[in-house]
């Protein structure tokens, strides 16, 4: 399977600290890759990088094959990366028919966007007229959701998803990023818990310290691994 | 009934220019998340403009309209844009704010300079020449008519262009989260820029409509804005139909009060300032919140160390003696204002520098301070300045129950229409009796000032006064040092950091922010009653809002955390101002304009430029050979001065020289000095022993994401 999006050796830094050492990651179309580890470990820098939110120090980004290195985050949206930020990826003040409206830049008709939501999340026709700041942590993150959805995107990029959320509402969510990725978009998604996400994983990548310690397939060895990892032991 | 009509007519009229200066800021506020002071001044200059374009220079009326509308206003809102405010945009509200009261403060001062205030210029009305038609019995001028249909096209366009448009949509998603923007496709740059470009055009449109039916000048246009705040302020800065019916209020309640408001020595001035007085309420009255936005970044406070101020106490009080000895009579009158103003805009450092509360008020507090002094302390009694203080903690404490229910932008505004209330109403007030007691203020024109016996010492000449302006800037200096060093200084930080915290952590915030305002007015209290003795006579004038501005301008450059910043900010307003006006007559237009231009440079020096100067300073300060070397330079000057073998300027130019030479070389020995090759971060605490100040640096720089 041909990767769509690629990392390699891509180190970046806040001032003069450095945070990611020369990650090196690869997610394919249809897949989901989670990218797990402690705090402070490089997983959100990783995604902002990958999303031109945050700039590379050294390395390479490729996307679909193409090099997409230093490209700004409008360029990126464009070429089909979208990122769900960490804590709500909607604009608060606008309501949710005009959230909606945001996501027609890659040319589909806001009727078109509507129905794609609605359909798939009902909950939010019936807040269509409230401000996204005012719906509930899992009504934002179905919104958020929903610009994965409609906007047709070549790599999801998922940050901490389960933030803030009840366990019910998390699995949902995870139906809906596994459904996502069965249409053929390749997925990136962190987690600091791991459990929910290693479900529908197809890989995983354990980032600690800014380099990707291990990866494989969610298995129970790097279960295992990951178990020692947060807990600080083999059990 | 036709007299009650023809002013709802006026008033209606009034009020869609209001409507039309209130949309724009709304649509800057929701869009860009600034809140345009200076909206008013860009009408201001617009109706300048097009006065010149059609009565200067005589261009088809047509003509000039497109000139301005479509030319002008666009490119000064891509200047604001690009210029101004994109510097501060990663800064915080308070920068912001700040950016747009130095436009307001620098286009009043441009207008003045360009057009002479002297010179009387009117507009003539719209449509002037075709005859009014009546509704009912009201006469209804052509003029007005098509004041309200631009109105209500304005109200229409605006409403669709964003709510049912994505560049509307694009615009305010903007305020909500510029990086997020950018991950939908979109273009935050651009966005503002429209937003800044639509404005403007709204500020021109309404300055050109109100400009034929007010005098041409330059900061009463300005503040007619006032009026447009209120309106805005009714709808909550977000919804334009709520800003159109705010102006309704405000444009009706105008006229009636012109109509009908009962003729005696104590109400003219309760018209003019109705429109701040409406403005405060509405800012009280209507629930109203910040824009969520993930923008808020808050600069840390640096604290004094005990010895350093006093060592800064010292120097301050040193430098007054030196000019009370080195000046001359009347340049001891112009620069002592160094030491009373550095007073007031000290009194910004633990009002907005610690507590994070921003006031617009500051020279009004100084304006009561010094009218109890001039008539409390007529005959030098030293005991009035104490009143002068506690009358003005006592009014700053009143206008901080209101700020309870404000802050940032809001509190800016409330504080803002305080000081119209009393520049407009309260300080032209004649002569009246409260509880048996004859209250005077300004009576109407000026009060003379005396200075105050101390201990049987008249200090009755300037160079007395301005010493103990000195030696007042230097404890006042060790009082908001003190306070930054202890308890109340940290729960002040704590409010600014997060109000709810500080609640949650048992924290009064009435009781905090009453002491807060009490203290900073109490301050500027002494530095208002500092300035009337060293002026000998004060007018309501020398106290009002417009005056004020670069003070707080000037205070906010010099950095709102610093203690040094009185100090600052009273030589850099007073100082280079006055010299450069001696030196070069012809620049005073251009000195007007430099508070402004200061303001504008904040962006490059958010933390400011005491905390700079200390910086760059400090290798003289620290140096063994340097530092009494232009102590003994200085010294040596002050003889030859004091002997009048070298004039006031010689001796200024020379203290300056060698100060920075001797800097210069500090500088250049402490680079010399060997030094530790840099570590690179990780290998902090194992290539190189850790330091107590590490972990700051650390969580600093993970704390920038």
């Amino acid at each position: 399977m041909s990767a769509i999006l690629e990392l390699s050796g891509v180190r970046a830094a806040y001032d003069r600290i450095t945070v990611l050492h020369g990650v090196d990651l690869q997610v394919a179309a249809g897949q989901v890759v989670a990218l797990l580890g402690p705090n402070g470990a490089g997983k959100t820098t990783t995604l902002r990088v990958a999303s031109g939110v945050h700039p590379l120090e050294s390395g390479r980004l490729r996307l679909g094959g193409r090099d997409m290195t230093g490209a700004d985050p409008r360029d990126l949206a464009r070429a089909g990366v979208c990122l769900i930020p960490e804590g709500r990826g909607v604009f608060p003040n606008l309501s949710v028919r005009d959230n909606l409206l945001m996501m027609t830049f890659t040319g589909r008709s806001r009727a078109e966007i509507e129905e794609i939501a609605f359909q798939r999340f009902p909950i939010l026709h019936r807040r269509a007229s409230q401000a996204a700041g005012t719906l509930s942590g899992g009504e934002q993150q179905m919104l958020a959701l929903a610009r994965g959805l409609a906007t047709d995107p070549a790599v999801l990029l998922l940050d901490e998803l389960s933030m803030g959320l009840a366990p019910l509402i998390v699995g949902r969510l995870y139906e809906q990023v596994a459904e996502i990725a069965r249409q053929g978009v390749a997925v990136l998604v962190v987690e600091q818990f791991a459990a929910a996400v290693l479900d529908i994983a197809d890989h995983a990548a354990v980032l600690v310290r800014g380099r990707v310690q291990r990866q494989g397939h969610p298995d129970g060895g790097l279960r295992a691994e990951l178990s020692a990892l947060y807990l600080g032991s083999s059990a | 009934m036709e007299q009650f009509l023809t002013f709802g007519i006026v008033g209606l009229s009034t009020a869609a220019i209001y409507a039309v200066i209130g949309s724009g800021l709304v649509l800057t506020y929701t869009t860009t998340g600034v809140f345009n002071f200076a909206h008013g001044a860009a009408g201001m200059l617009s109706a300048f403009t097009y006065w010149q374009l059609t009565g200067g220079w005589g261009w088809p009326v047509p003509v000039a309209l497109a000139v301005v509308l479509l030319v002008l206003a666009p490119a000064f809102g891509l200047f604001v844009e690009k210029v101004v405010l994109r510097p501060v945009q990663a800064l915080g509200e308070a920068e912001r704010l700040v950016m747009t009261v130095a436009l307001l403060s620098g286009l009043i001062a441009v207008a003045r300079w360009i057009w002479d205030p002297n010179v009387p210029r009117t507009l003539p009305t719209f449509l002037a020449d075709r005859k009014p038609f009546h509704i009912g019995s009201a006469v209804v001028t052509w003029h007005q008519a098509l004041t309200m249909t631009v109105a209500v096209l304005v109200a229409v366009g605006l409403r669709i262009l964003l709510y049912r448009t994505r560049p509307g949509a694009e615009m305010r998603a903007t305020v909500d989260d510029r990086a997020l923007v950018g991950l939908t496709g979109a273009h935050p740059v651009r966005a503002n820029r429209t937003a800044w470009i639509l404005g403007t055009q709204l500020a021109a449109i309404g300055g050109i409509l109100i400009a034929p039916t007010v005098t041409l000048d330059a900061a009463q246009l300005s503040l007619l804005i006032v009026s447009a705040y209120t309106a805005a302020i009714f709808g909550r800065l977000r919804s334009v139909p709520l800003t159109f019916a705010g102006a309704i209020v405000v444009g009706c309640m105008e006229s009636y009060l012109t109509g009908y408001l009962p003729q005696n020595a104590y109400l003219p001035g309760l018209r003019l300032a109705a429109p701040a007085l409406l403005l405060f309420v509405a800012l009280l009255a209507f629930p109203h919140r910040r824009l969520r936005g993930r923008d808020r970044k808050l600069r840390p406070v640096p604290v004094p160390t005990a010895r350093g101020t006093a060592v800064f106490a010292v120097c301050v009080v040193a430098f007054g003696a030196v000019l009370a000895s080195a000046l001359g009579e009347a340049d001891l009158i112009t620069y002592g204002a160094i030491f009373s103003l550095g007073v007031v805009a000290l009194s910004y450092v633990p009002l907005a520098g610690y507590a994070g509360q921003i006031s617009l008020c500051q020279l009004s507090m100084a304006g009561i301070g010094a009218v109890v002094w001039a008539h409390l302390g007529a005959h030098g009694e030293f005991w009035a300045l104490g009143v002068a203080i506690l009358v003005s903690a006592v009014a700053g404490a009143v206008v901080a129950l209101p700020a309870l229910r404000l802050s940032g932008v809001y509190l800016a505004l409330g504080t803002a229409a305080f000081a119209v209330v009393l520049d407009r109403w309260i300080f032209t007030l004649p002569s009246f009796h409260l509880f048996g007691m004859r209250i005077a203020l300004f009576d109407q024109g000026s009060v003379d000032v005396a200075g105050p016996r101390l201990f049987g010492l008249a200090l009755d000449t300037a160079a007395k006064q301005l010493v103990f302006a000195a030696v007042c800037l230097a404890l006042a200096s060790l009082v908001v040092a003190a306070v930054r060093r202890g308890r109340f200084g940290r729960r002040l930080i704590a409010l600014r950091d997060s109000e709810a915290a500080y609640a949650t952590l048992g924290g009064s915030l009435l009781r905090a922010k009453v002491l807060v305002f009490a203290l900073s007015s109490g301050i500027a209290g002494l530095g208002g009653a500092l300035y009337g003795m060293q002026q000998r006579s004060i007018t309501a004038d020398q106290f009002n809002l417009v005056a004020g501005l670069p003070i707080f301008l000037v205070a906010v450059v010099g950095g709102l955390g610093a203690v040094g910043n009185g100090l600052f900010a009273g030589t850099a307003y007073i100082g280079p101002t006055n010299a450069l006006v001696a030196v070069a007559p012809w620049a005073q237009n251009l000195v007007a304009l430099l508070p402004g231009l200061a303001g504008i440079g904040l962006g490059h020096n958010p933390d400011g430029i005491v905390v700079r100067f200390r910086r760059e300073w400090e290798p003289l300060g620290r140096d063994r050979i340097a530092l009494p070397g232009l102590l003994c330079v200085l010294a040596l000057l002050w003889v030859l001065r004091l002997g009048d073998l070298i004039n006031g300027w010689t001796f200024l130019g020379c203290s300056v020289a060698a100060g920075v030479a001797l800097r210069i070389w500090a500088t250049a020995r402490q680079t010399a000095a060997p030094t530790e090759p840099e570590v690179p971060v990780e290998w902090w605490g194992l290539r190189r022993a850790w330091r107590p100040e590490d972990r700051e640096v650390l969580a600093r720089g993970l704390a920038a994401d």
